[in-house]
């Protein structure tokens, strides 16, 4: 269970620029999304919990456990998960090498392969790439993805996963967090625009200007971002209309 | 051969007794053991210190190791190796030099390496540079390579200095003939008060020449570290030189990179890169459960790997 308790987060800079605004949400449900508009908070949400950043006031509880002041290294031990709206590059970093940092234990080709082929890579093409400007983005994604599948923890947050990644499969993409949610048996936040994500999401928070605009399950949320006109989420009213 | 000298043995070339094939193994300025192969002869020269390998043309899949061990504080240890390599071999030599200095006085190895690769011949030269040692004697090093490339001549060299010197100059010059071809890998760590210089000088005067030199290196502390890397374009050829370095603490990199074009149909390119650890390597490694510490020596091994 994540607890947030009136979080508040200024970005520096010399105008405070209030990104969050006494934000409380506590989640236990297994599969929640968070949407909304760019620039809404959503991202700076998820490194809030990640740890990446400290908020400004508030509390940030893990199962019960005050994380507010805990380190990033300390939360993944207590087994957060976050994988990266835009994955980051090593020169010399092999793509088993990331995912053995990240299962947390030495593990061999094939078990490293078991996760690559879930999200859709070809295992014995991928392994021993580095993970360095040869790769595409689409390709970055997958493997960040990996990493958290690697990881195995009972949170899991996911900053538009979707972003890079082709149509074509978007739907193994679809799988493979349903997947997690079976297997995990914890919670995954991810935030998202794609309807097809929506619409799996049990829960959805709408994040607007910092604050919580609408937060229920997707029966009650979803119709009310397609229906409204570009003020929640214009990308999922564009699609609505076509 | 005693423990000190087989620890060092096994650091500059990952064995744990005698090589396979040819070797030469030099212990404190002195021959340790040899072994020739029918198609690999070794021979100390007379006017200098130092041997001639001489591998025969067509000789294949064969390896020549010649390790240099000091453990004797204090010792200055200057050797001329000469290699030829016979037209159309292709064999793997592996050099290095591990010091292990227990006392207060300086020690150095100072090897100069000349290469002659004959028409189509293919080496792969690989060499590790080790100090250590609980004394506080310095540890210094400072090779010379010089490369001929005949017509059609591939060389690979790869080159590592891990841990340890307190002071290098590497110098590397290289010719290439018509076809000819070079790689070199460089990979150099400094820590403490160590400096390093590497000095590249490529000149690509046959037809269809090329050669690509790149250098990682890490410097930590307060360690220095100066990259000279030229290439000259001489004919229709290709060469391509890139220095890339992760600095940290207090430490200072140079990296000076030049390719003159003397030949309108000569294609150069330089690139140079420094930088610390990006914030966010760190960090997506620190959401992986690692510490800050154990995220940067991640990095840090990855990239000189």
């Amino acid at each position: 269970m994540l607890e947030l308790k009136n979080i508040s987060f200024s970005a520096d800079g010399e105008e405070k620029k209030e990104i969050l605004k006494d934000i409380t949400l506590s989640i236990d449900e297994s599969f929640v999304a968070i949407t909304g508009p760019n620039g809404g908070g959503k991202s700076t949400l998820a490194k809030l919990v990640a740890g990446i950043y400290t908020p400004t006031t508030g509390q940030i509880l893990y199962n019960g456990v005050d994380i507010t002041n805990m380190s990033i290294t300390d939360r993944a031990r207590l087994g957060v998960s976050f994988a990266f709206q835009q994955p980051v590059r090593f020169k010399g970093i092999t793509v088993k090498d990331l995912i053995t940092i990240a299962a947390g234990k030495k593990i061999g080709v094939s078990e490293a392969c078991v996760y690559l082929s879930e999200v859709g890579l070809c295992a014995r093409e991928y392994i021993n790439r580095e993970i360095n400007a040869s790769l595409s983005g689409g390709e970055l994604k997958r493997i960040e993805i990996a990493t958290i599948l690697a990881r195995g923890t009972k949170l899991s947050i996911f900053d538009e996963p979707e972003a890079g990644i082709d149509l074509w499969s978007f739907n193994n993409l679809i799988a493979v967090f349903e997947n997690m949610r079976k297997t995990l048996g914890g919670s995954i936040i991810i935030i998202s625009h794609q309807e097809r994500i929506l619409n799996i999401a049990e829960r959805i928070i709408v994040l607007n200007g910092g604050s919580v605009e609408r937060d229920g399950s997707r029966d009650e949320i979803l119709p009310y971002i397609l229906k409204s006109g570009g003020a929640a989420c214009s990308t999922l009213t564009e699609k609505a209309v076509k | 051969m005693d423990a000190i000298q087989k620890t060092l043995l096994e650091k500059i070339a990952g064995l744990h007794d005698v090589p396979q094939g040819a070797y030469n193994i030099r212990a404190n300025g002195k021959l340790d053991s040899r072994k020739t192969t029918d198609n690999i002869d070794i021979v100390t020269k007379e006017d200098k210190p130092g041997i001639d390998i001489i591998i025969k043309p067509g000789t294949k899949n064969e390896s020549v190791h010649i390790p240099v061990l000091l453990s004797e504080t204090g010792l200055h240890d200057l050797v001329y190796n000469d290699f030829y390599i016979g037209e159309g071999a292709d064999v793997t030599i592996v050099a290095g030099c591990g010091i292990h200095n227990g006392g207060k006085e300086e020690s150095a190895h100072d090897g100069i390496h000349s290469f002659h690769l004959a028409k189509n011949a293919k080496l792969k030269y690989i060499e590790k540079h080790y100090g250590e040692g609980d004394g506080e004697g310095k540890n210094l090093m400072n090779p010379t390579t010089v490369v001929e490339l005949d017509e059609g001549a591939h060389m690979e060299m790869e080159t590592s200095q891990i841990k340890g010197i307190d002071s290098t100059l590497r110098k590397t010059t290289a010719t290439l003939g018509a076809r000819a071809s070079l790689v070199i890998h460089e990979s150099i760590m400094t820590h403490g008060m160590q400096s390093a210089t590497t000095d590249f000088s490529v000149s690509l005067n046959g037809e269809d020449s090329n050669a690509n030199v790149v250098s990682r290196s890490v410097a930590k502390g307060k360690s220095r570290q100066l990259f000279l890397s030229c290439i000259d374009g001489n004919n229709r050829c290709a060469g391509h030189t890139e220095c890339d370095a992760i600095i940290m603490d207090e430490a200072s990199v140079s990296a000076v990179p030049k390719i003159t074009a003397n030949d309108v149909n000569a294609s150069l390119i330089h690139e140079a890169a420094i930088g610390k650890i990006a914030g966010e390597q760190l960090m997506k490694l620190m959401t992986l459960g690692l510490s800050e510490k154990e995220a940067e020596e991640k990095i840090v091994d990855g990239f000189l790997k």
